[in-house]
C-alpha cells in the first residue's frame, strides 16, 4: 500500500510538473504569441518592445525565464505581476480562496442532498411515473449553460421580482463570514443553487443507477428475506454501498471547483474568487497570475484523483499492482 | 467495467439481424430518443433555414448593424434603436420583441434582429458542437486504441499524455488557448487559420475532452485483447493491422458511437460558455454563445436577447443528452453512466 502511495504521488508530482510547462509554453511559444507585444499594446514602437522584452526578461532563453518565475512562485515566493508591476500574485490568489471555497462547499451540501433524495426517490419510485420525471429533470440540469441560467437568476431577483418577491436579495457580490453569517449566506444563495443545479441531476442518475443495480445482489435479497422493510433495505443496505461512486464522482468534482472550474458562476454573480481571478489574469494576459492560478487549480485536480486513486486501492487490493 | 463492453458484441441474434440494425431497432423503440431525434432535426431545419428567415420573413441582414433604421408596425414608425440614458445599454435602448415578422425578439444593441441572428448563430454551434465532438472521437480512437494495443513504452507516453490532458482543468486549457489563438494567424505548412475562424473552437474544444474518450476505450482494447477471439487471431499469425482493423475496430466503434451525442452536448455548451466569454466565435460572426453575452448588457431592458438563445441551446443539450442516453441502451446496455463533465 505504501508503495503503490508513493508511486502515486510521484506520479502526481510529474503530472503537475509537466502542466507547469505545458502553460508556460502556452503562453511563451505557440506561434503568434508574443507578450512582449501584449504588454507593450497595439501599433508599440521597437524600441518599446525591446524594452519591454528587456525589462521583463523576455530576451533570456526560455528555460531560464520559466525557471526564474518557478523559484519565485514557490522559494522566494515573492512573485509579482506582469500587469500591475509590483503586486505580489500569492497574496492575490489567498484573497480569492474563501470566496470560492465558501461558493462550492454551499453549493456542494445543496447538491448532496438534492441527489440523495432525487436518488433514493427515483429508486423507491421505479416503474411508476416519478422515476423518468425526476431523470429528466436531472438532465436538464446538466444541459443548461450555467452562466445563462446564471444570468436568467440575475434577472429574477436584482430586476424583475425584485421589488416584490425578492425585495430580501442583496446585491450581487462577496461578503465575508467574519460579517456575520446571515448576509454570507444571503449573497451566495443564488449563487449556490444555480451551480448545484449543475451537479444535482447528475449525481441523482448516478446514485439511481448504482442503486437499481444493487437491488439484484445478494446482500440486498438476503436483507428482503430476512423480513427487513423496504425503506430500510433501501436506505440502510442498497444506498449505502451505492455512495461509493457517488463519492468518487464527488472528490472529483469538488477538487475541480475548489481549484477555480466555478469560474463562469463566478464572473456571473460578481465573485471575486479564485476563478475570476484566473479569468481576469487571462484576459489581462498576466502570465505569472496565470502560472499561479493555473497551477493551483491543477493542484487540486490532481490531489483529488490521488485520494480515489488510494480509497480505490485501499477498497480493492488487486488495483495496487497496476 | 470494460470487461462487460464488450460482451454484448458475442451475443449474435439471427443471422439475418446484425449488432447495427438490432441497435437501430431497439433505438427506434424508445420514444424518449426518438422524440429528442425529432427536436434536434426540427431545430437543425430551422437552423439552416437561416437565410431564408432573413431574407424572406424578417427582411433583415443578420450581420450588419442597423443603427439609424425604422420600421412600420400597425401604421406607427418606431425607430430600431433609441438613444436612452436608463439601463446598462450603453445609452441605446433597441427596440423589444415585437412578435412579428420583424424584429420577433427585438434588436441588439447594434440594431440586429436578434430572431435571426439566432437562427445564424445555431448553425455555428451546432457546425462547432458537432465537428469537435467527431474530432474528439477520432482522435480519443486513435489515441486509446494504439495506446491499448501496443502497450508497453508506447502506452506509458500516451497515458502520461492523457494524465496530463486530465489534470489540467478543461475550461481553463480552453480558455489558455483561445485567448493565445484567438486573435493570431496560425499557419502551419499549407494550413492556415486567420483569426475568428470557425476551426479555432473546434480543434480546441475537440482536444481538450480526448481523454474522457480516450480513457475509457483505451480500458476496453486492453481488455479485448485478452479475449479470446483476439488471442485465437493472434494466435494465428495475423499481423496487426489486420487484427486492429477487423477485431478491435469493430467492438471499439460502439463505445465511440455512444460519445458522439454526449460530447455533442457538452461542446457545444463549452463552445457557449468560450463564447459568452467573447474567446470563442468571434464577431461579426455568432453563435448562442455571443448572443447570451451581447445580451448581458441589455439583460435587465431587454432580457430577451439573453433569454432566448439560451433557451435553444438547452433545448438542444437536451435533446442530445436523451439521444445519447437512448443510444448508449441500445448499443450499449451495460456501459456506466459517465460523471458530470
Amino acid at each position: 500500500m505504501w508503495r503503490f502511495a508513493g508511486k502515486r504521488a510521484l506520479a502526481a508530482v510529474l503530472v503537475l510538473f509537466a502542466i507547469s510547462v505545458l502553460v508556460f509554453l502556452i503562453f511563451f511559444a505557440t506561434p503568434g504569441s508574443d507578450p512582449a507585444a501584449r504588454i507593450a499594446g497595439r501599433n508599440a514602437s521597437q524600441e518599446t518592445l525591446d524594452q519591454v522584452r528587456a525589462s521583463f526578461g523576455f530576451d533570456r532563453p526560455i528555460w531560464i525565464q520559466y525557471g526564474l518565475m518557478m523559484r519565485h512562485l514557490f522559494i522566494d515566493r515573492d512573485l509579482t505581476s506582469f500587469v500591475n508591476r509590483g503586486a505580489q500574485v500569492i497574496p492575490q490568489v489567498t484573497q480569492a480562496i474563501p470566496v470560492t471555497l465558501s461558493l462550492v462547499f454551499g453549493a456542494a451540501l445543496i447538491w448532496v442532498l438534492l441527489a440523495l433524495v432525487m436518488g433514493v426517490w427515483a429508486t423507491a419510485a421505479r416503474g411508476t411515473a416519478i422515476d423518468p420525471i425526476i431523470l429528466i429533470l436531472g438532465v436538464i440540469g446538466v444541459s443548461l449553460p450555467v452562466f445563462w441560467l446564471g444570468e436568467v437568476v440575475n434577472l429574477i431577483t436584482q430586476s424583475r421580482l425584485h421589488d416584490s418577491i425578492f425585495a430580501w436579495v442583496p446585491p450581487l457580490g462577496y461578503v465575508p463570514l467574519s460579517d456575520g453569517v446571515g448576509p454570507w449566506a444571503l449573497h451566495l444563495l443564488f449563487p449556490w443553487l444555480t451551480l448545484a443545479v449543475l451537479y444535482a441531476g447528475i449525481y441523482a442518475r448516478v446514485l439511481r443507477s448504482e442503486m437499481v443495480q444493487s437491488m439484484n445482489e445478494d446482500y440486498v435479497r438476503m436483507a428482503r428475506a430476512k423480513g427487513i422493510g423496504e425503506t430500510r433495505v433501501l436506505l440502510r443496505h442498497s444506498l449505502r454501498t451505492s455512495l461509493i461512486s457517488v463519492v468518487t464522482l464527488f472528490g472529483l468534482d469538488f477538487g475541480a471547483l475548489i481549484g477555480g472550474a466555478a469560474l463562469l458562476t463566478e464572473v456571473v454573480f460578481g465573485l471575486q474568487g479564485v476563478g475570476k481571478l484566473t479569468y481576469d489574469s487571462l484576459t489581462n494576459f498576466d502570465l505569472p497570475v496565470i502560472l499561479a492560478c493555473v497551477l493551483y487549480a491543477s493542484f487540486f485536480v490532481v490531489f483529488a484523483n490521488f485520494l480515489v486513486d488510494l480509497l480505490y486501492a485501499w477498497l480493492d487490493p488487486r488495483v495496487r499492482s497496476v | 467495467m470494460t470487461t462487460l463492453d464488450s460482451e454484448r458484441t458475442q451475443v449474435t441474434s439471427t443471422p439475418t439481424a446484425g449488432p447495427w440494425r438490432t441497435a437501430w431497432r431497439d433505438l427506434r423503440r424508445n420514444k424518449v430518443a426518438m422524440g429528442s431525434l425529432v427536436v434536434l432535426v426540427l431545430v437543425i431545419l430551422v437552423c439552416i433555414a437561416a437565410p431564408l428567415y432573413a431574407s424572406a420573413i424578417a427582411h433583415t441582414d443578420a450581420f450588419t448593424s442597423n443603427v439609424n433604421g425604422t420600421i412600420t408596425i400597425n401604421g406607427q414608425t418606431i425607430s430600431v434603436l433609441e438613444t436612452s440614458s436608463e439601463g446598462l445599454g450603453l445609452g441605446v435602448n433597441p427596440i423589444g420583441p415585437t412578435w412579428t415578422n420583424q424584429y420577433f425578439l427585438g434588436a441588439d444593441n447594434q440594431g440586429r434582429d436578434v430572431a435571426a441572428r439566432i437562427l445564424y448563430g445555431g448553425r455555428n454551434s451546432l457546425v462547432i458542437g458537432f465537428t469537435s465532438a467527431l474530432l474528439c472521437c477520432f482522435l480519443a480512437g486513435i489515441v486509446g486504441i494504439v495506446s491499448g494495443f501496443f502497450g508497453k513504452g508506447v502506452d506509458a507516453v500516451l497515458s502520461r499524455g492523457l494524465d496530463v490532458l486530465w489534470a489540467f482543468p478543461v475550461y481553463l486549457l480552453a480558455i489558455c488557448l483561445s485567448i493565445v489563438l484567438i486573435n493570431s494567424t496560425i499557419a502551419v505548412g499549407p494550413v492556415r487559420l486567420t483569426s475568428g475562424s470557425l476551426w479555432l473552437p473546434i480543434l480546441i474544444i475537440g482536444i481538450i475532452y480526448v481523454p474522457y474518450v480516450a480513457r475509457p476505450v483505451r480500458g476496453q482494447v486492453i481488455s479485448l485483447r485478452e479475449r479470446e477471439f483476439v488471442q485465437a487471431a493472434i494466435g494465428s499469425g495475423a499481423p496487426d493491422l489486420r487484427l486492429l482493423r477487423r477485431e478491435i475496430l469493430p467492438n471499439v466503434l460502439p463505445t465511440l458511437i455512444v460519445f458522439l451525442p454526449l460530447m455533442t452536448a457538452i461542446n457545444m455548451l463549452t463552445e457557449a460558455a468560450l463564447s459568452f466569454l467573447s474567446i470563442g466565435v468571434q464577431p461579426p460572426d455568432a453563435s448562442w454563445g455571443t448572443i447570451v453575452n451581447d445580451g448581458v448588457g441589455l439583460l435587465y431592458t431587454r432580457p430577451w436577447v439573453a433569454i432566448a438563445p439560451g433557451i435553444m441551446l438547452a433545448i438542444t443539450a437536451v435533446a442530445l443528452n436523451l439521444l445519447g442516453d437512448g443510444v448508449r441502451e441500445s448499443l450499449d446496455p451495460k456501459a456506466k453512466l459517465r460523471g458530470a463533465a
